[in-house]
């Protein structure tokens, strides 16, 4: 497969982003005046301390969340309200439980209305891809946190979506499954050109995936630095892991985080 | 594709041994190869091979579960029958308070036909307040669960015809409505509306904000989002409500029949009482069980059939008849 013409232009700006959540008993700031722009087909890892309003910043992408002030732009349209150009992974897969893989899968084709046929042969193609082939029956509670996981990523996947948006989604699985799916989805990033935005607290997978590494500081979330990840666009997992540059940026990233905490 | 990568080469290694052998072992198994001979072990939670769901079971295994089920609630219903006919039978208490069994099967033959009349109008009455409390509970359910505004104004009705006693508002019901059916319907219709609202609110509000939020960006409306997600998320939730129901719409049609009526098995029972016929009394409660039994074995019915998905999960976990 070809990845897609890398056009011109931000995927994804953001300028001068505040959240401010306002409850009953008090005031919290959840991000403080963000700016980032995210060329399409870039990989954007984003580092920090829990709480620092990273998933508020991946929800005011989607249109989910509103900010307090500052603009938001998603392929170079001004967000207002929920987006529809975007697929969206959580740390819970959020699988319908009364579905099958398969047919949780095509939640996405029936929410939006889509070509029965032309949404079913994407959908075995993606199960495909993804290994799930002979799962596509069982139900969520009858497949492993990796294969729920799996079936997440698919869903998102299925309308072809320009941005990808995940949010800690290999947070809850073991090493070993986490590091299988951080390879497939390169693969998939690889293969599809989509940019992708997503939230970790694992350095290694931030480093394995990211075209650029954001870190954010405690709360309230402000973006410390970005690191371009000087790795090959094509990377192997064992490779990545041996490399020099690597370790170099992976202690970087440990230390900085690792201030950052200590300052709060 | 590059050909080093370690998943392709996995995937070719699982193509080689065949599709049974990967439905075997996982998907888990084609991304790591070295895992493979591992793979079974180490996806305990993967369902067998051949679609990933355990085999239906066959009839005669289904029979041999069901009597299964069947035989502790029958082996205390004969205890409790053995009892009755001892304690009846050599007159512990006198007979006009507590017939044999015998005097009771006796009278329900006899006066079968009378007795199936009444039974029908009670079973009438009662289907009819449950599925009207059914449906009336379950719109009210969705406008508090869907707006504030509505939450604040219904569920002080709600909660308020809950708390006032049916029993105390029963004569007034008849001095309105008459002697017909209607006062019966609208009892039952009142005591069996509130587990509906309270199950359908709570199964509606559980809905995984998530999902919620994954069902903005999929472009969806309202409907679509009820329909496909907030909906059949509610139906366990739901489906427990409705068991209650039914079991009270009974009591609400037969506290109808009390307070005036000139048939149904409420109206049975003043009568037996005031003759002091009790084999036609105990005739007649047994009548108005079987009705409450009958019923809520078919609200489970549907059930199963609703959300086999949820009965599945479990399964093992036997409170009701199923
Ligand atoms: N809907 C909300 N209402 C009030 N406070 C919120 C809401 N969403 C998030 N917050 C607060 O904003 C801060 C950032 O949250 P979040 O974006 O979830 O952080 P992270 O994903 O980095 O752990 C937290 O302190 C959290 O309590
Ligand atoms: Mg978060």
């Amino acid at each position: 497969m070809t990845p897609a013409p890398a056009a011109t232009g931000t995927a994804i700006g953001m300028s001068g982003l505040t959240v401010r959540f306002t409850t009953r008993r008090s005031q919290t700031t959840a991000l403080d005046n963000v700016s980032l722009d995210i060329e399409p087909g870039e990989f954007v890892t984003i580092v920090g301390p829990s709480g620092c309003g990273k998933s508020t910043l991946l929800k005011i992408v989607a249109g989910l969340v509103t900010p307090t002030s500052g603009e938001v732009s998603l392929l170079r349209r001004p967000v207002r309200g929920p987006q529809k150009e975007i697929g969206f992974v959580f740390q819970k897969a959020a699988l319908l439980e009364w579905r099958g893989a398969r047919a949780n899968i095509l939640l996405q084709a029936e929410m939006r209305g889509m070509d029965r046929t032309t949404a079913a042969r994407r959908a075995d193609e993606l199960i495909e891809m993804t290994g799930l082939t002979g799962f596509e029956k069982a139900l969520p509670h009858e497949l492993s946190g990796g294969m729920q996981q799996r079936v997440a990523l698919c869903r998102a996947l299925l309308h072809s979506p320009p941005v990808l948006l995940m949010d800690e989604p290999f947070g809850a699985l073991d090493a070993l499954t986490r590091e299988q799916m951080n390879a497939e989805l390169h693969r998939i990033w690889r293969e599809t050109g989509t940019t992708v935005v997503l939230v970790t607290h694992s350095i290694a997978e931030a480093v394995f995936l990211g075209t650029r590494v954001v870190v954010m500081s405690p709360r309230p979330g402000r973006i410390i630095r970005t690191f371009p990840v000087e790795l090959p666009a094509h990377r192997d997992y064992a490779q990545v892991m041996s490399d020099p540059r690597f370790d170099r940026l992976a202690t970087d990233l440990r230390g900085l985080l690792g201030s950052a905490a200590a300052n709060h | 594709m590059t050909e080093n990568s370690l998943d392709t080469a996995g995937r070719r290694a699982a193509d080689q041994t065949g599709g049974a052998r990967a439905a075997a072992s996982g998907p888990e198994s084609l991304a790591a190869p070295e895992a493979a001979d591992s793979a079974t072990s180490s996806t305990a939670v993967a369902p067998p091979p051949g679609g990933g769901r355990p085999p239906r079971p066959t009839l005669g295994r289904r029979a041999v579960v069901f009597a299964d089920s069947l035989w502790r609630p029958a082996l205390v219903l004969a205890v409790f029958f053995v009892a009755w006919w001892f304690v009846a039978a050599r007159e512990y208490v006198p007979n006009y308070l507590v017939p044999t069994p015998g005097q009771v099967w006796e009278t329900m033959t006899t006066q079968w036909s009378e007795l199936a009349r009444h039974t029908v109008v009670t079973l009438y009455e009662t289907v009819l307040g449950f599925v009207l409390a059914a449906a009336l509970g379950l719109v009210t359910a969705v406008a508090i669960a869907y707006s504030r505004t509505l939450d604040k104004a219904l569920y002080p009705i709600v909660l308020f015809a809950q708390v006032i006693p049916k029993i105390a508002i029963a004569p007034l019901l008849v001095v309105w409505f008459g002697l017909g059916l209607t006062p019966k319907i609208i009892l039952a219709v009142l005591i069996a509306f509130f587990p509906v609202v309270i199950s359908g609110v709570a199964g509606l509000r559980s809905t995984d904000p998530e999902l919620l939020d994954l069902a903005a960006t999929m472009g969806a409306g309202p409907w679509r989002t009820f329909r496909k997600i907030r909906f059949p998320n509610a139906l366990p939730h739901l489906m427990a409500g409705l068991k209650v129901a039914v079991t009270l719409a009974v009591v609400g049609a037969v506290v109808g029949e009390f307070v005036g009526a000139s048939e149904g098995l409420g109206y049975v029972l003043l009568l037996a009482n005031g003759n002091l016929d009790a084999p036609l009394l105990f005739a007649d409660l047994i009548l108005m069980s079987a009705i409450g039994i009958v019923l809520f074995v078919l609200v489970e019915i549907a059930e199963a059939l609703l959300i086999p998905w949820h009965a599945s999960r479990r399964a093992g976990v036997s409170l009701t008849t199923s």
